[in-house]
């Protein structure tokens, strides 16, 4: 890039990230209403969705009022093409069997928990305030995944290995979360947000701790797809997601009920 | 009409109830963070119980409804998050009264403490998640129905 990031646009961008993950991970979830194995499941993921878009508002909010120019999270969401997401590559992928979306899930929370964690102490009081709140439903969502990647991991010979599947399929998208940028570098500086890299250990002793528990096995593989969250290459998945959530809006522009 | 008493204003959103357990208040739910007169202004702090809760804009008409009824001209609402809603705000009316309803009220050590329709203490968990997003589902092994649990958070 040839001009220098300003440190308004670096949070902008920043909010974005944070707002695209829950968002598009939280309409990808959405996507197993009435078509869970069992009802129980079916609410539970159900109401981890609306979470996720509730927290959505939250930082597509943020993200609008720093970007100053009148954009709603609403306007965020539906009137963005897909070259302007910033969401992990992992977000998008696509909910597979239950066990591929419950290990997308936890491979999600466990970064997303530790990353809220790291945000609460944030210098801006507003992503400081938002950290909180989501917090505290995030480490609900973690309990959940794990419990069921556990349960799912050790269990039937077929559970199990439709798990490692999903692990070995799922893992590559992992390094992504760690790798920072110019963006990143510039929120270090502004003490709002921590170094993406220093999220590893922690990532990898709680996810080490749980895939254990579910005798899965991690890949040997360092290999990570990555541009999703700097928005340069983005996984043919994400147009099909942004057709059925931005239809309405395409369709009828400024739509409301 | 002469401003009513920060008291009054508290005893009329006590009558607001919850949109969707309605047998509690807004007030014993613990969402109402703060009543105040900027002025000629009613400032009404509200904090959401969860982030995508559908309730939320219920609950900010139901209070603007319930106050301009009672006559407040001049009202602001304002949306606090920090510190997050947690259910130790819940009050101990409120706790009752959700355990009359069906609803086992929340316990520190995370799981219902009896069943609220027979009062068996053998329970088993059916999902952590239930029909609202500040409900999980669990059963009673004792008379065998299931009931709504309201999450500690």
């Amino acid at each position: 890039m040839a001009d220098k990031l300003n440190k308004n646009d670096a949070l902008f961008q920043f909010l974005l990230r944070l707002g695209d993950n829950t968002l598009v991970l939280g309409h990808r979830v959405s996507e197993w209403c009435g078509h869970s194995p069992v009802l129980e499941e079916d609410i539970a993921l159900a109401n981890t969705a609306l979470d996720m878009i509730g927290q959505t508002q939250f930082w597509l909010g943020l993200a609008g009022e720093v970007e100053g120019k009148g954009r709603t999270a609403d306007n965020l969401a539906f009137l963005r093409d897909v070259w302007d997401f910033r969401n992990l590559l992992l977000v998008e992928q696509p909910n597979g069997d239950f066990g591929q979306t419950m290990m997308r899930q936890f491979l999600f929370d466990a970064w997303h928990s530790i990353m809220l964690g790291r945000l609460m102490k944030s210098s801006d009081q507003r992503i400081a305030d938002i950290a909180e709140k989501a917090s505290k439903e995030v480490a609900y969502h973690l309990e959940r995944s794990a419990d069921t990647v556990v349960g799912l991991g050790d269990g039937t010979e077929e559970s199990h290995a439709k798990m490692q599947t999903a692990l070995d399929l799922l893992w590559p998208y992992i390094g992504e979360m760690f790798v920072g940028d110019e963006v990143d570098a510039e929120m270090v500086k502004a003490g709002v947000a921590p170094d993406p890299a220093s999220l590893r250990d922690e990532y990898d002793a709680l996810v080490g701790r749980v895939l254990a528990d579910a005798t899965l096995a991690i890949p040997d593989s360092k290999f990570a797809h990555k541009g999703g969250k700097t928005g340069m290459r983005h996984s043919e998945h994400l147009g099909h997601i942004l057709t059925q959530m931005q239809w309405l809006q395409r369709a009828y522009p400024g739509a409301t009920w | 009409m002469s401003k009513p008493s920060l008291k009054q204003v508290w005893e009329w959103l006590d009558a607001v109830p919850d949109p969707e357990i309605p047998v509690i208040s807004l007030v014993d739910l613990g969402i109402i963070r703060d009543v105040d007169w900027q002025e000629d202004t009613l400032c009404v702090t509200v904090t959401p119980t969860y982030s995508g809760c559908p309730a939320t804009s219920i609950i900010n008409l139901d209070i603007e409804t319930a106050l301009r009824d009672h006559g407040v001209e001049k009202l602001e609402l304002k949306r606090q998050l920090s510190p997050a809603w947690t259910t130790d705000w819940l009050t101990d009316k409120g706790r009752e009264k959700l355990e009359k309803y069906g609803i086992a009220p929340p316990q520190p050590a995370g799981g219902p403490k009896r069943c609220p329709l027979c009062g068996g203490t053998d329970l088993e968990k059916i999902s952590q998640f239930g029909s609202t997003p500040c409900k999980a589902h669990w059963r009673c092994r004792a008379c065998a129905e299931p009931f709504d649990y309201f999450k500690c958070i």
